[in-house]
């Protein structure tokens, strides 16, 4: 068990216990100490001054790669990534080699992640091999530590297999997440629009997201079951998510530090970095997304870091893979849009660590006293750029190398152990 | 051209970032040159010592002989390299295949590619000149160009024009060269062709997207028909080209339409009788084969200005 632990003169910000106050916290034994607990003689000490104290980050999607690509990410480096960009949880997607979808591959991650520096929950395969045909063991998985499924990177095609899904995940309280696109409409390598018709690109529009989106809120809408929408980008999209929610749907959704921060601009000179499903679009789908933040029509803000090395970016464009890292760079992203009065501070914490835990349900998203002591300290004022060198996954494929960031998490603390600290 | 005007690019990757200044310093090029093609000995020294690599990983006629005829009437050592030949069907990346026939110093390196953007990739890892061959569904440059130097010829002008550009705008690389240097120069840009053909956000680039044949070539100084390419039909875009011709295809009558001293023009190669009739494609207001003459010019004046001779 790490020492006790005082971080000082911070400012604590903990929706979940409606906290946003200047003030002291204890760490003993790895949780949360009451204010009021006798100080160990044993106890170090961080000023944080300046700095927030928030309940750990959790990033819900997130691709680690192993098992069977290690060589672009495995969970020691992505978890390492994630400490660094101040996460201590993270969901990784089953598109592995070979893909998580029974018990033997969710045991091979649990086992990785012992020893990781942050906590990883697997999300298994909706169908099996995610190749859209049969379910796979939702009970057994879920008895062995998974906390949602998803054939992510490739669109349920089969909406009964889809129906069958929610039905059945409802049984074993399995969350759901889609990876809304219609196949047939997403064959493009870029958003429709005029940036790829100057590029000569083949273009994804719009409605192959909204399209299936729409689905998934029909079917979820119909039976009465739950459906979380991942990586949402567009304006159309986010507009039915509100409406549905409006009307009482069980619909949760995320969306991507790129998609409210970058527009389809960022593909010219053919940048591979600037690839990923779905698409970058335009500008007013990117304020409609921020849009979306601020009004709640979004629960989760998550990075789908999937990390690729050059030798599936450094090709032609039509070539390269989707994907692009994130964990690094989403919470300077997310203090932007604070910056910009976007969002508050609480909205910012929501998004990053209460919501995503409530959704997935997990520990973890408060600060609560006796909780397990995953924090975050966030200095919101400290600037630097984003060079290759300090990237800590083991790819460099981000569009935001040589960006200047604002904020970032200069320590991060999982079960009251130190997993990352900046100098 | 404004005073103290100098071409400086290192590469012609396409027409975008060309200037209306880079443009006519081309074309005014490509006339100088012309002539050297009509003299009995059809070679002048200019680029002797100089390598040349036609690396074509599209199949390509008349575009690489065009480059090879244009390369070696300017004494240039030329070497050939076409998809079936090179190390790509063995797994090599383009990136390493660049490398490797950069170690071998070539000066200037012309590229067909499928992918739109090789190009631009090649040229960030080789020390030669690069010269962009027609990518993807992106630009050629060079057909552009010598589109033109054509209407430049009949027209003595490249301003105040009406262009109208018929057919497939969306698949037409050629189409999408014409269109940015068109309008660059100062000319109106028209196109048609069915909703399936044309890509969105044209528009804002400054084109007039008509919704009848006729609003797109009355009064037009030059029709420009552009192939349809059989090889796409995979995509639902066409139901046939019996009803393509009927719509879309530029008939005796369609060319009516336009000025009686309009230009008909074609990049090649013609679906006769799908997109262009027999009778236009060799009447008296084609210059179709005029292209093809003012392409070799053109690829000379492209070749000289890029090894920075001038």
């Amino acid at each position: 068990m790490p020492a006790p632990l005082l971080i000082t003169n911070g400012r604590i910000i903990d929706p979940a216990n409606t906290v946003d106050c200047i003030g002291n916290l204890l760490i003993v034994d790895g949780r949360i100490a009451a204010p009021d607990t006798a100080l160990p003689a044993d106890v170090d000490e961080i000023n944080a001054q300046g700095c927030w104290m928030v309940p750990g980050l959790i990033d819900m999607h997130v691709h680690l790669r192993e098992p069977g690509e290690e060589y672009k990410e495995d969970i020691r480096s992505g978890t390492q990534a994630a400490a660094a960009g101040g996460f201590t949880a993270v969901a990784c997607m089953p598109n592995t080699k070979p893909v998580n979808d029974n018990r033997a591959v969710t045991a091979l991650i649990l086992a990785q992640a012992k020893e990781a520096d942050a906590r990883v929950y697997p999300i298994a395969a909706i169908s099996k091999k995610s190749q859209g045909s049969t379910l796979t063991e939702f009970g057994e998985l879920k008895a062995n530590g998974v906390v949602a499924v998803s054939d992510d990177g490739l669109p349920v095609r089969d909406s009964q297999l889809m129906r069958r899904a929610l039905e059945y995940a409802d049984d074993h309280g399995l969350l759901v997440i889609s990876h809304s696109e219609e196949p047939s409409l997403s064959n493009g390598v870029m958003n429709e629009g005029i940036v790829s018709t100057r590029l000569g690109l083949k273009g994804i529009p719009n409605a192959a997201e909204s399209i299936m989106v729409y689905r998934e809120i029909a079917l979820a809408e119909c039976l009465g079951k739950r459906v979380h929408i991942a990586h949402v980008s567009t304006a159309m999209s986010t507009e039915l998510i509100r409406s549905a929610k409006a009307r009482g749907v069980q619909v949760t959704a995320e969306t991507a530090p790129h998609y409210f921060t970058l527009t389809d601009e960022a593909v010219t000179g053919y940048n591979t970095n600037a690839k990923m499903s779905p698409p970058l679009r335009t500008k007013e789908d990117r304020q409609a997304i921020q849009q979306g933040l601020a009004d709640g029509t979004f629960d989760a803000i998550a990075t789908d870091h999937a990390p690729h090395s050059i030798l599936e970016k450094e090709v032609e464009f039509d070539r390269a893979m989707n994907g692009i890292i994130g964990l690094e760079t989403s919470l300077p992203l997310s203090l932007a849009l604070v910056r910009e009065g976007v969002i508050n501070e609480q909205r910012l914490v929501e998004l990053l660590s209460m919501q995503p835990a409530q959704i997935l349900g997990v520990e973890g998203g408060t600060l609560s006293v006796g909780a397990r002591a995953d924090v975050t300290v966030i200095d919101p004022e400290l600037r630097f750029t984003y060079t290759e060198e300090q990237v800590v996954s083991k790819s460099r494929n981000s569009p935001f190398l040589g960006a200047k960031l604002q904020g970032r998490a200069v320590y991060t603390i999982m079960d009251g152990r130190i997993t990352h600290r900046s100098a | 051209m404004t005073t103290g005007y100098f071409f400086s690019h290192r590469h012609i990757l396409d027409i975008e970032h060309l200037s209306a200044d880079d443009i006519t310093c081309i074309l005014d090029t490509a006339e100088s040159f012309k002539e050297i093609s009509a003299r009995p000995i059809k070679k002048v020294p200019t680029l002797r010592g100089n390598t040349i690599i036609n690396l074509f990983f599209e199949p390509s006629t008349r575009t690489r002989l065009s480059f090879e005829i244009a390369a070696k009437r300017m004494s240039a050592d030329t070497f050939n390299i076409s998809a079936s030949t090179s190390s790509t069907t063995k797994g090599e990346t383009l990136i390493d295949t660049a490398r490797n026939i950069s170690a071998m110093n070539p000066d200037i390196i012309i590229l067909r590619h499928s992918f739109s953007g090789a190009p631009q990739m090649l040229s960030q890892h080789v020390n030669a000149a690069v010269i962009n061959a027609g990518d993807g569904t992106h630009e050629h440059p060079s057909q552009g160009l010598l589109d033109m130097m054509t209407v430049r010829e009949h027209k003595q002008q490249l301003h105040d024009l009406k262009i109208a550009i018929i057919g497939d705008i969306l698949h037409s690389r050629v189409a999408h060269s014409d269109i940015l240097g068109f309008l660059r120069m100062g000319s109106e840009v028209f196109v048609y062709g069915p909703g399936t053909l044309i890509p969105p956000g044209l528009q804002e680039l400054g084109v007039t997207v008509c919704s009848t044949m006729k609003e797109a070539v009355e009064d037009a100084d030059v029709v420009m028909t552009l192939r349809i390419q059989k090889e796409r039909q995979n995509d639902p875009l066409l139901p046939s080209f019996r009803e393509y011709a009927a719509e879309y295809g530029v008939t005796a009558k369609v060319a009516s339409w336009a000025r009686p001293d309009a230009l008909i023009m074609h990049p090649g190669p013609i679906n006769r009788g799908i997109e262009l009739m027999p009778d236009v494609a060799d009447g008296p207001q084609s210059v179709i084969l005029d292209q093809v003459t003012n392409g070799v010019a053109v690829r000379m004046a492209l070749l000289y200005l890029v090894t920075g001779k001038h």
